[in-house]
């Protein structure tokens, strides 16, 4: 089998390459997710974008100037303009009317322009060294040194140090500026920081997955984790374990495959994991919302048949045929059916013979829902000062979610009323 | 006669740009733009294995294809999941272009395309094709293209410009007047994808996005008045595009490049003018 063998040489790390590559991969993209987490949170995602095209003519004149293929001299280049396209972001932002997509768009596609024009320029000049400037603009991850795991391992190391220090000014930056300033922040420290690791990581990881691709291993792992859960430590955790091991099964497929890109491959699998999370996260994915509307549905409808039946038997009616609760609501009759089988299933009525009896438990619940919905109407009309006319169909919809909590509470400050606004007895 | 036919494609992008920019622009909506140029590759990619051509035509087509996928799942990230816009907009295209990579280097060994030339288009070489035109008159193929779609735009524009205007600037009461604010959308959108689809390849997606922000954020900073916005960008898109010309040929640089780079010097001149006229104006207010 061709794939244990290259399960168990990719394990083995007999392959000293493979091996850098894989580690430096899983790093690089697991500190990018780390970061990318608060550009996600500040509803900034796509500043990574910018700043990965912005890098471009920061690069192209730390060669122009020194004309030698040195790292460290690109990577300065690179902070340097990349920490100036956000400047003029913001700055552009401040100062005029422009809303921020136009202004984003406008900085990556300039600076894009003016790092091609150097480029160009460079590559016209026929200096022997330009070759290889072009791995800026599409990534080489293939091509990862142990000293680019170095070089990774330790912005990882500085993002992680620095996040954990500044946790709780980088959270409240994220969700409330004005806040976070009240509390005695110091907001423009926070944000530079913030927005220094951003530069950085974004400049160390455009030459191993390109231009186009870096602003995804900024977002999209951060909007997975967003699905799994609600605290920012924990969606630090998974978006920093979807960048890893999407870092990982990137590389592995490349090395699986001929002639397979690697930094493409890390994007696909972060997507495919991002929409694993964003399909069946427990509480916010698309599949657990599409349940809870249904359940509710199914609860109202419940809860609505119920009060019919109730109201019924209430005018004197013994005998609740199902007719008769067709003709109160205009119910669909299927629709009908299988909710009476529902409520006969859960011992809340009985059914004999067409005709439908409350049970206890039924009785109870029906004047439960019927007393939120009075309550209701009177707490609008007394707070609200609606007329008559405009309460029940409020009331219709929230007599469903009101919880006891909140029914104690309003009996409490309407003083336990004996009736509603349309003189109907509230049933406690 | 090689000048002409170069500055008249960057005009025509332009312009066609700036149309769809302006209402872009006052939509908040640029960076779909954005998404749509770089997510026209695997749609690109899969018509040239298909028809096995690089001819204009199944080109388009797949690349049309691909750009409405990423509108489309932008739009259901963004309704179904509830992720916020940026985030979607940044997942859906970059997801579209590593396939459209993965499928190059996989299946496109002797492919006579690559991402390069999506992100830079090739105008240097557009006068590689020339076409018969009106007249005994000859144009590049891709000219005579931009030269139909502008005609499109320029229609679709004054046609539907009562719909755009006020869906755009005040879309609670279009909804409240019964205008079918959906339909704009996807007019508009259809529009953009268009634009984006035909301009891509002589000009590159850079500069696409280049021309849909920049004119358009010029002309805002200068007007209040839409009509005069729209025509203003169309004027400072070309300007750009003469100006970018014969600065990359001094230069001895890419066009498209020194376009972009235009942009930016012309959005630099008027945003510290305005800003310092606006200032002058509030120190004499106080």
């Amino acid at each position: 089998m061709q794939f244990w063998e290259n399960i168990t040489t990719f394990f083995s790390a007999e392959n000293y390459t493979l091996f850098v590559v894989s580690l430096g991969s899983g790093i690089l993209c697991f500190a990018a997710g780390v970061v990318g987490t608060f550009t996600y949170l500040r509803k900034r995602a796509l500043i990574g974008d910018v700043i990965s095209h912005s890098v471009l003519p920061g690069v192209a004149i730390a060669f122009m100037l020194t004309g030698v293929k040195n790292p460290i001299y690109f990577l300065t280049g690179a902070i340097i303009s990349g920490l100036l396209s956000i400047w003029i972001v913001d700055f552009v932002q401040a100062k005029s009317k422009l809303k921020p997509d136009t202004i984003l768009a406008l900085t990556l596609s300039v600076f894009f322009g003016v790092g091609i024009v150097l480029l160009t320029r460079i590559q016209h000049s026929g200096v022997a060294a330009q070759s290889g400037l072009d791995s800026f603009l599409f990534g080489q991850a293939a091509s990862m040194g142990i000293f680019d795991v170095k070089l990774f391992s330790a912005i990882a190391v500085i993002n992680i140090i620095c996040i954990t220090v500044f946790l709780r000014g980088f959270s409240l930056v994220s969700f409330d500026e004005h806040y976070a300033k009240g509390l005695g922040f110091n907001i423009s420290i926070l944000k530079s920081f913030l927005a220094l690791i951003t530069v950085i990581t974004v400049a160390i990881g455009v030459q191993a997955v390109g231009v186009v691709l870096m602003a995804a291993l900024l977002i999209t792992p951060a909007a997975g984790a967003r699905f799994l859960t609600n605290s920012i430590p924990k969606m630090l955790a998974f978006a920093g374990l979807f960048g890893f091991l999407s870092g990982l099964i990137g590389v592995f497929i490349s090395y699986s495959g001929t002639g397979m890109p690697t930094g493409p491959w890390i994007v696909v699998v972060l997507s495919i994991f991002a929409l694993i999370a964003i399909l069946f996260g427990k509480k916010k994915g698309v599949f657990a919302r599409m349940r809870l509307r249904k359940s509710n549905n199914v609860k109202i409808n419940n809860e609505n048949v119920l009060k019919d039946i109730y109201k019924l038997a209430d005018k004197g009616n013994n005998t609740i045929s199902v007719q008769d609760l067709i003709e109160k609501e205009k119910h669909s009759l299927s629709k009908l059916k299988s909710t009476l089988n529902r409520l006969e299933a859960t011992d809340y009525i009985d059914q004999v013979r067409g005709l439908v009896i409350l049970s206890d438990k039924g009785r109870i619940a029906a004047r439960e829902v019927i007393r939120k919905h009075r309550l209701w109407e009177i707490y609008l009309s007394k707070y609200f000062q609606l007329d008559e006319d405009h309460l029940h169909d409020d009331a219709e919809g929230i007599e469903h979610v009101i919880t006891p909590e909140i029914e104690k509470e309003l009996i409490k400050l309407l003083d336990r009323p004996k009736t509603d606004p349309h003189q109907s007895e509230i049933p406690y | 006669m090689m000048d002409f036919y170069i500055i008249l494609t960057a005009s025509l992008v332009a312009i066609n740009c700036a149309l769809m920019g302006c209402f872009l622009v006052m939509r908040k909506m640029v960076m779909i733009g954005d998404a749509i140029s770089h997510a026209v590759l695997p749609g690109i990619f899969i018509a040239y294995y298909i028809s096995g051509t690089t001819a204009s035509l199944p080109i388009l087509i797949g690349a049309a294809l691909s750009g409405i996928l990423a509108t489309i799942m932008i739009e259901w990230f963004t309704k179904k999941a509830r992720l916020q816009s940026d985030a979607a907009i940044g997942i859906s295209y970059t997801l579209l272009f590593a396939i459209g990579v993965i499928l190059i280097s996989k299946f496109g060994e002797n492919a006579d395309l690559d991402q390069e030339c999506v992100l830079y288009g090739e105008i240097e070489y557009i006068t590689g094709w020339l076409q018969p035109f009106i007249g005994g008159f000859e144009l590049p193929k891709q000219t005579i293209i931009l030269l139909i779609v502008c005609v499109i735009l320029i229609t679709a524009v004054v046609w539907g410009y009562k719909g755009l205007f006020i869906t755009t600037f005040d879309p609670n009461f279009a909804l409240s007047t019964g205008v079918a604010v959906t339909f704009w959308h996807y007019f508009l959108m259809s529009g953009v994808s268009l634009t984006t689809v035909v301009s891509f390849e002589s000009v590159g997606a850079i500069l696409v996005i280049a021309f849909l922000s920049g004119p358009p954020a010029i002309a805002y900073l200068l007007t209040e008045d839409f009509k005069k916005m729209l025509v203003l960008a169309c004027l400072v898109g070309i300007a750009c595009s003469v100006a970018g010309y014969y600065f990359a040929v001094w230069l001895d640089v890419s066009v498209a490049g020194s376009i972009a780079t235009m942009i930016g010097i012309a959005f630099i001149v008027v945003f510290t003018f305005t800003s310092l006229l606006k200032s002058k104006a509030d120190v004499i207010s106080a």
